[in-house]
């Protein structure tokens, strides 16, 4: 009983992160329709720029935060660069562009950083607490306090502030938006600025469990895709609890059912996209389109 | 000096041109119909004026130049649209969608006057304040168009096709506080297919045919005019 609650607990921990970056391709889909096959490799990159801050003698604490902000700040300058010119073109080109810069970012990185593994430091504390009984790593408690927290934020910026109401605005009817005054290009890229700051949040807090090097955020991404796609995919609630179903059901699977192991973890992220498609399409929280006419 | 003053305006989207040279004005404190069959180039005459649609000519609503701006600049002069199939924003409450009509203004507390204004015009929208837009009914979502127009306390509303789709009782309650938004001074600037309906409380209509202006008179004079009741009242 205590190591399930323990594997339950650590499994939340980790779809916490899941959520992260599933919440980052979700802001994304609901402002453009548009699924970022890039949003691990963007995480990947903010995440070198992280170690390399760290590297270059920079206190952890304040590199993680420059690292975050020059995520958000490059997610704008991708949006308004790489993906501008193509808006309104139809699915498969803007598809294609997000496998373009998939591959643009994958490979810069390997460029600049070199495509060896580099342990990333821990940002949390490596003990652990004993809660009646239970062994809880504080990092398992600090990473789903930093993603109910940085949700929290996100609910708040959306739904109590005019930016936030504007941003749902033009992702509910971009035409409209315009006739009514808000810049959309300008709620896009702050859209892509914190879809790239989420994925930084991600990659940072999973880097140092796993190692850091140019592939390091692939299997992350195929998680949060399953996440995204259980919570149903246009919901930011639904990326949260989806990423914390795919955490647990990855840990209880890899410990109870024997041959799963830990290294055929990755079919249960398939095994529920698969399901998901198959019996709910929308997922738990998505919305089919409601509309009377 | 005019409100609003056209001239050889010609519009269209890419290489399609839909409207050409056309010259009308619109006066403060008037209500102007829009007139003419499917296809005549009516919406996309509106489109041009609120930026929508790529226009070249002159376009000067209170002495500036609205040719080549963008929508969002052209709603800061005070210039709302209430777009054909009404562009309520459908995963947003009421309430939301009435506060984005008066994004681009500055005084919130008047907003907030202005949001109970629209709560009296229309007592429906406020029962569904926090419904969704896309769930109200046709009428309601009509409704709803209008207020958002409004609340941006525009100088001048454009309203395309404000009795689309709805039932002549509705149709009515919708044309009663278009009646009561003009007699309060905004200018109102109506495309409608049904003639009748806009002609019974317009000072001017204008009568476009392929892109061209073929007709301008008063209300009444193009109401009388036994061309325009053939071809657009559907009477003889």
């Amino acid at each position: 009983m205590e190591r399930f609650v323990q594997l339950v607990i650590d499994g939340i921990a980790i779809g916490s992160i899941y959520g992260a970056l599933a919440l980052a391709l979700v802001l994304i889909f609901r402002s453009t329709g548009l699924v970022n096959f890039a949003q691990g490799e963007m995480a990947m990159f903010s995440t070198f720029i992280a170690w390399g801050l760290v590297e270059a003698g920079l206190p952890l604490g304040l590199a993680l935060l420059s690292a975050l902000a020059l995520s958000f700040l490059g997610g704008m300058a991708i949006e308004r660069v790489l993906i501008r010119p193509v808006e309104g073109e139809d699915p498969l080109t803007i598809l294609i562009v997000t496998l373009g810069l998939f591959i643009l970012i994958n490979s810069g990185a390997g460029w600049i950083w070199g495509f060896e593994n580099r342990g990333f430091p821990r940002a949390l504390p490596d003990d652990s607490a004993d809660i009646a009984g239970i062994n809880v790593s504080y990092e398992s408690l600090g990473i789903v306090a930093i993603l109910l927290g940085v949700s929290g934020l996100l609910f708040l910026l959306f739904n109590r502030t005019k930016l936030g109401l504007a941003m749902r605005a033009a992702a509910a009817n971009p035409a409209s938006a315009r006739l009514v005054g808000i810049n959309v290009g300008r709620t896009l890229m702050i859209g892509w600025g914190l879809a790239a700051l989420l994925g930084a949040l991600a990659g940072v807090l999973v880097a140092p469990q796993l190692f850091l090097d140019v592939n390091f955020m692939g299997g992350v991404l195929v998680y949060s895709f399953a996440a995204a796609t259980l919570g149903g995919f246009d919901s930011p609630k639904g990326a949260i609890i989806g990423g914390w179903i795919i955490g647990v059901a990855e840990t209880l699977a890899g410990d109870y059912i024997g041959f799963i192991g830990s290294d055929l973890t990755i079919l249960v992220p398939l095994a529920i996209i698969f399901s998901v498609l198959l019996v709910r399409p929308n997922g738990l929280f998505g919305s089919p389109e409601v509309v009377r006419a | 000096m005019s409100l609003l003053e056209v001239e050889g305006l010609q519009a269209g989207y890419g290489p399609v041109t839909v409207v050409r040279d056309l010259s009308f004005n619109v006066e403060e404190g008037k209500v102007v119909a829009i007139l003419g069959a499917n296809g005549a180039g009516k919406t996309t005459t509106l489109r041009a004026l609120s930026g929508v649609a790529r226009a070249h000519g002159r376009v000067s609503f209170d002495g500036t130049q609205l040719i080549g701006r963008p929508p969002e600049w052209i709603v800061r002069r005070g210039l709302a649209h209430v777009p054909e199939g009404r562009g309520n924003f459908a995963s947003l409450t009421v309430e939301e969608n009435l506060r984005l009509g008066a994004y681009v203004r500055k005084d919130g507390a008047k907003a907030r006057e202005d949001m109970q204004r629209c709560f009296e015009y229309f007592p429906r929208l406020e029962e569904r304040r926090t419904q969704a837009a896309g769930s109200l009914s046709g009428g309601e979502q009509q409704m709803l168009a209008v207020a958002r127009g409004l609340m941006l306390r525009p100088r001048l509303m454009l309203l395309d096709e404000p009795s689309h789709g709805l039932s002549p009782l509705i149709t009515r309650e919708v044309f009663k506080i278009l009646r009561t938004v003009a007699e309060e001074g905004t200018t109102l600037l109506i495309v409608e297919q049904n003639a009748n309906l806009v002609l019974d409380f317009a000072d001017h209509a204008y009568v476009l045919e392929t892109g061209r202006l073929v007709l301008d008179g008063s209300a009444e004079e193009i109401g009388a005019d036994e061309g325009v009741r053939r071809s657009y009242l559907g009477m003889v």
